[in-house]
């Protein structure tokens, strides 16, 4: 090799190094803004976590005045209108999915998957704006007295008829997250082979039989993946929520009474605590949604990867 | 007895699969419901004035909302001019550079903050930004939304950069390009169709944020004084007026909630269209 190459070529190679290091700064900034985030919130909620510890989580008092805090309510609060959201969201949401990945011919079902992913595109505040003014009337003029008359008595349909309250913000979430199961649940029940649905037919099963027992059993893992990254969605979900969940930190039987989520509670009252406890009690709300939203988001994401590895195989 | 049994089967499972068709037609119809209620009722209140004048004061009906177009206009700006650059810059790490445990740690971290709620990210800022400078302002809600874009803009960089056939990188190679170059002027330019697609599906999805907003850039009833000063934006003020009891305040909102959805579903469609369009000479 004469020298005016290997000079040239220790150039290139220079400016590769050079490249890279660049590269690496940044994707070391993504993962240094992330520790920097668990950090930021580990610091800010150091008052709230000395003077309150674990009891944080399991009392509901939370009184600014007197500088009590405990987030129960507001724990109570987004696990039950992400209960609710799910238990309408899911069997909503692995239907349309059977319907474009089984049924639906390729270009309805490409349509119809994008017309879906437009509705994730809603802002959140706009699904807020849309419940108070459509969905509240409807729940407190229709639905509520109609449940209450139904079930005549039982205590998680009781109560005043306000429209607002955890059963109208989990409708209102449920519509919110049924686009993210269906996109992630089209994608893994297209990942099913043929030859397992082929099979299933050839053995004389019905069409359903075929989905129901053949097709869904083996999607399993990435199905759960799908309706846990919803929940993740859900937990967090802050302004469509605050608008219609009634904004009152107590814990009540009934669905209908007012609530309070944790992302709420953060958004209405950021702004105004003046207090350095009633700050880091509040960071410390945002702390619990960080490890929870983490947690849920790292299992979907298993899930997820076992079925498109093993292709679901239990 | 057998002949009815199956009969059974056969009606189960056009009932069944009926039904997933009929849920299909009900999550669709439901996007058209909310274009179609946002057309009737913003329709109505949007005007030349929406666009040009400063919100009124309550009990005077008119104005606009001009303020909050600009306010997220320059939070988007800033968000772009953090956001973008740092995740493509990572996400070009991850496809052209990263070894195994080094991508798995970075891929790590930009999933933790892909699935962080909005709201949890403006805390952040607010701790690093806003506490420091005693001050809510343009600067804060912009870097709220910019930080917001990063994962989503490292992981759809990176898989567009994958798709890239490894036969394109070999070619320049193998005519002596160093991989700096090859990077730059082979592999970025054979995905910038669909980089330019994440890029915009990106700022599309935190226009419409407001949660990370409402403790960062606050809200501000007149023309914001800089950078450094509060301001308004569109989503914050679409819940301000919402939750207001005033009449003429929630024609306002409706109005902003109409543009703000245009501007979304716009600029979703726009990036799709791009993303699937013939490339022509």
């Amino acid at each position: 090799m004469t020298r005016a190459v290997s000079v040239a070529v220790a150039r290139l190679r220079r400016g590769d190094v050079l490249a890279h290091g660049v590269a690496f700064a940044f994707g070391g900034a993504v993962v240094g803004l992330t520790g920097l985030l668990a950090w930021e919130l580990w610091r800010n909620s150091a008052l709230a976590r000395r003077q309150f510890g674990w009891r944080f989580l399991v009392t509901q008092t939370w009184d600014p005045v007197a500088g009590q805090f405990g987030a129960a309510a507001f724990v109570y609060g987004t696990l039950m209108t992400s209960a609710i959201a799910l238990l309408i969201a899911v069997p909503l949401g692995i239907g349309v999915a059977i319907f474009l990945a089984e049924l639906a011919p390729p270009r309805l079902s490409a349509t119809a998957g994008m017309l879906l992913e437009l509705l994730a595109a809603v802002p959140s505040v706009i699904y807020g704006l849309l419940g108070i003014s459509v969905l509240v009337p409807l729940m407190r003029q229709w639905v509520q007295p109609a449940l209450k008359g139904v079930t005549a008595g039982f205590p998680l349909f009781s109560g005043p008829a306000y429209g607002i309250g955890l059963l109208t913000a989990g409708i209102v979430l449920a519509v919110m997250i049924v686009p993210f199961i269906v996109s992630v649940g089209r994608e893994v029940l297209l990942s099913v082979p043929r030859e397992q649905r082929e099979a299933a037919l050839a053995l004389g099963s019905t069409p359903w039989e075929s989905t129901w027992k053949v097709v869904l059993p083996y999607a399993r893992p990435g199905l759960y993946g799908a309706i846990f990254l919803a929940l993740g969605r859900a937990l967090g979900e802050t302004m469509a929520v605050t608008m219609v969940i009634g904004n009152r930190p107590e814990i009540a039987a009934s669905l209908f009474a007012p609530a309070y989520s944790m992302a709420a509670v953060i958004a209405n009252e950021f702004s105004e605590a003046t207090e350095e406890i009633y700050l880091h009690s509040l960071i410390e709300v945002g702390l619990v949604l960080f490890v929870l939203t983490m947690v849920i988001n790292a299992v979907a994401r298993g899930l997820i990867a076992a079925t498109a590895e093993t292709g679901g195989a239990r | 007895m057998v002949l009815s049994r199956n009969r059974r089967r056969r009606i189960v499972s056009v009932v069944m699969l009926g039904l997933t068709a009929v849920f299909t037609v009900i999550s669709v119809s439901i996007l058209f419901f909310v274009l179609a209620y946002l057309v009737v009722k913003g329709g109505r209140s949007v005007n030349l004035a929406f666009f040009t004048e400063l919100p009124r004061p309550v009990g005077e009906s008119g104005g606009g909302m001009a303020n909050a177009l600009v306010g997220s206009a320059k939070m988007l700006g800033i968000a772009a001019l953090t956001g973008l650059p740092v995740g493509l810059l990572a996400g070009l790490y991850l496809s052209e550079f990263a070894g195994r445990g080094t991508a798995a740690a970075v891929r790590f971290g930009a999933d933790i903050l892909n699935g962080m709620p909005s709201i949890v990210i403006g805390i952040f800022v607010y701790t690093l930004v806003v506490l420091p400078m005693k001050q809510f302002s343009t600067l804060a809600g912009g870097l709220a939304l910019g930080v917001i874009m990063i994962p989503i803009m490292t992981r759809s960089t990176e898989e567009f950069l994958r798709a890239v056939p490894a036969s394109l990188r070999e070619a320049s190679l193998a005519l002596g390009a160093s991989r700096t170059v090859t990077i730059v002027r082979v592999v970025v330019p054979a995905a910038a169709r669909g980089i330019v697609t994440a890029a915009m599906l990106g700022l599309a999805r935190v226009s419409g944020e407001t949660a990370p907003l409402l403790f960062t850039s606050l809200s501000n009833a007149f023309w914001s004084q800089g950078l450094l000063h509060p301001s308004a934006s569109l989503p914050v003020m679409i819940y301000n007026y919402a939750i207001s009891p005033y009449d003429d305040w929630h024609r306002q909102a409706w109005a902003a909630g109409l543009v703000l959805l245009a501007l979304v579903l716009a600029s979703n469609l726009g990036a799709r269209w791009l993303l699937v369009a013939r490339r022509h000479a």
